[in-house]
């Protein structure tokens, strides 16, 4: 796609991109540069000089049996954040959706939660299962369950899923009700008249005319709970207990900036940039598809 | 379900409507409340709260609660830490509009050399997080001395390329016509821009402050990284430095008073810009 009509010159539009340019290859290129390149090396622990080490640090890593289980870690915990989100928001836009009136102010109740930050999400969701003073632990507590995220790695595990998937559901909410309402009411009337149920007309209808939506929104929030979710592990259990919820990206932060391993902790970053690589081609790749559809 | 097959097809009447109204109210309530448990918690005393069960209304300490928050704190006073909070959103919000509006003008109407090399270089920081990077960018920033600085919470998170895609896919939209008579009239490019295409981007620029500013605010790897000085936190990441490092208890009150602080902003522009974000949340992820 290219516009016909231009204007002439180049230095002015040279200036117009400086800005941006000297922005992105400062603060955006030369450091992706930096995290491929310190990749390669093993600083000394006074950190006078580094010596090279090639795949060294790669290879270090994925021999490494607490990287593999952060791998492991984060492949349950995206996967649980993504099903219980988008499952929640799916059911709820189903719902209002049958609404002929009131739909929208069930949308402005329900999206709302988006604006919480993770990191806020965490301190409320730890404020209701706090050991000593949450009063959700409390009344499992008199129910004869003892709820303890500070010691069972389950248990903190099922809290920061909850804590992360909670402020998602407002996303998925709003793109999933926009999608059923994009599927025409004719459609889905034509196959009443046929004496289709609801869940017939559900799975064989609608369900299949909502996969773009579905499709998209699986790429999109398993990039959240990939990134975004720093904050809700870092207020609730710090990756704790064991390293029952350290995720990748907690370990980069975890291995770089508490640990002080800069080789290991750029290797890491590396091996989640091709992750987003991959999740950006399959989420170009479709939305082309969309497009056509 | 049953009886909507006979009378008016899929239209919902009778009970199964007020059992769809009694889901919905179930998930907003289940959704809402953590929040209203952080409120009334911000409105009790800390005995209260030490003794579970803790209140499931609101108590009489909210002034008391909100007025010691924003004045003393924990670390650093919390008006302190909106203020800090406030410099990155609109920081983050306007300086990348700012540029992205420039360079998308750049490219898609005029050609000049290294136009398609920046063009990639743009798609290429689509959908890199900060968190990937953090180590290096960290050390960029301090080597730049600008660690605890406004500057250093804003820079590194305006250096991606999402504003300039969307603007250039909206500058493509624009009819070539117009072009047309702005160079008949005379009209220098700047003109062009600054009295056509920026009052005509008036809605995309407002929908995309609109998501940059919540983006912004909530940013919290980030802060914890380059900001020591708790002068210089941002509420976001400020709410966990309160929390007392040894088995003291926290001081719940004030912590949820801040918490509730911290989401006002961002939630109250959801709510009262509603129409923009959704605009600008569908754009942002096409």
């Amino acid at each position: 796609m290219e516009k016909r009509v231009t204007f002439k010159g180049w230095l002015l539009p040279l200036l117009l991109v400086a800005p941006q340019v000297a922005v992105t290859a400062v603060f955006f290129f030369y450091p992706a540069g930096q995290a491929v390149w310190q990749s390669l090396f093993i600083p000394d622990p006074f950190g006078l000089k580094s010596q090279f080490v090639g795949l060294g640090n790669f290879e270090f890593l994925l021999g490494d049996p607490y990287y593999r289980a952060s791998f492991v870690t984060t492949a349950i915990f995206s996967s649980l954040v993504t099903v219980v989100s988008m499952g929640v928001a799916l059911v709820l836009a189903v719902l209002a959706d049958r609404l002929i009136k009131g739909s929208g102010t069930y949308r402005t109740l329900l999206i709302w939660p988006y604006a919480v930050a993770p990191a806020v999400a965490g301190v409320l969701w730890l404020f209701m299962f706090n050991t000593r003073v949450g009063v959700v632990a409390w009344y499992l507590g008199q129910l004869g369950y003892d709820w303890n995220h500070v010691l069972n790695g389950g248990e903190a595990m099922g809290l920061v899923v909850v804590a992360s998937a909670w402020g998602r559901i407002s996303y998925n909410f709003l793109f999933f009700l926009a999608g059923l309402q994009a599927i025409p009411r004719s459609v889905i009337e034509a196959a009443a008249i046929d004496g289709a149920r609801f869940w017939t007309r559900f799975w064989t209808i609608v369900f299949p005319l909502l996969s773009p939506t579905t499709f998209f929104l699986l790429v999109v929030n398993i990039v959240y709970a990939f990134f975004e979710t720093f904050g809700v592990i870092h207020t609730i259990t710090s990756g704790g207990p064991q390293q029952a919820t350290t995720i990748l990206v907690y370990k980069v932060f975890a291995d770089g900036f508490v640990g002080q391993d800069l080789g290991s902790s750029a290797a890491q970053s590396v091996i989640l940039l091709v992750v987003v690589g991959v999740l950006t081609v399959v989420q170009f790749r479709f939305i082309e598809r969309r497009v056509h559809y | 379900m049953a009886g909507g097959a006979q009378s008016g097809m899929v239209e919902r009447r009778g009970w199964s409507l007020w059992l769809t109204h009694a889901g919905l109210i179930l998930g907003v309530m289940v959704i809402a409340f953590p929040i209203w448990l952080a409120f009334v918690a911000s409105t009790v005393t800390q005995p209260e709260i030490v003794r579970p069960p803790m209140p499931v209304l609101p108590g009489d300490q909210f002034f008391e609660n909100y007025r010691k928050a924003l004045v003393a704190g924990v670390n650093a006073p919390v008006a302190k830490m909106l203020m800090n909070s406030a410099v990155m959103a609109l920081g983050i919000a306007l300086g990348k509009i700012a540029i992205s509006l420039l360079s998308a003008f750049a490219i898609v109407y005029f050609r000049f050399p290294g136009r398609k090399a920046f063009f990639w270089l743009i798609f290429l920081t689509l959908m890199l997080p900060v968190e990937v990077r953090i180590v290096p960018t960290y050390e960029v920033v301090a080597g730049f001395g600008m660690l605890n600085s406004h500057a250093g919470l804003i820079l590194p998170l305006i250096a991606s390329a999402t504003a300039t895609f969307l603007f250039r896919q909206f500058f493509m939209t624009v009819p070539d016509e117009l072009v047309e008579a702005a160079r008949v009239d005379g009209a220098r490019p700047m003109r062009f821009f600054l009295d056509i295409l920026v009052p005509m981007s008036r809605t995309n620029i407002a929908a995309l402050f609109v998501i940059l500013f919540i983006y912004g605010w909530n940013q919290y790897l980030w802060p914890l990284l380059i900001t020591t000085d708790p002068q210089m936190n941002t509420i976001v990441m400020g709410i966990k430095q309160m929390f007392p490092s040894g088995d003291d208890i926290a001081d719940w009150p004030v912590i949820m008073a801040t918490s509730i602080l911290a989401m006002l902003p961002p939630v109250l522009v959801v709510i009262f810009m509603q129409k923009l974000f959704i605009r600008g949340l569908v754009e942002s992820e096409k």
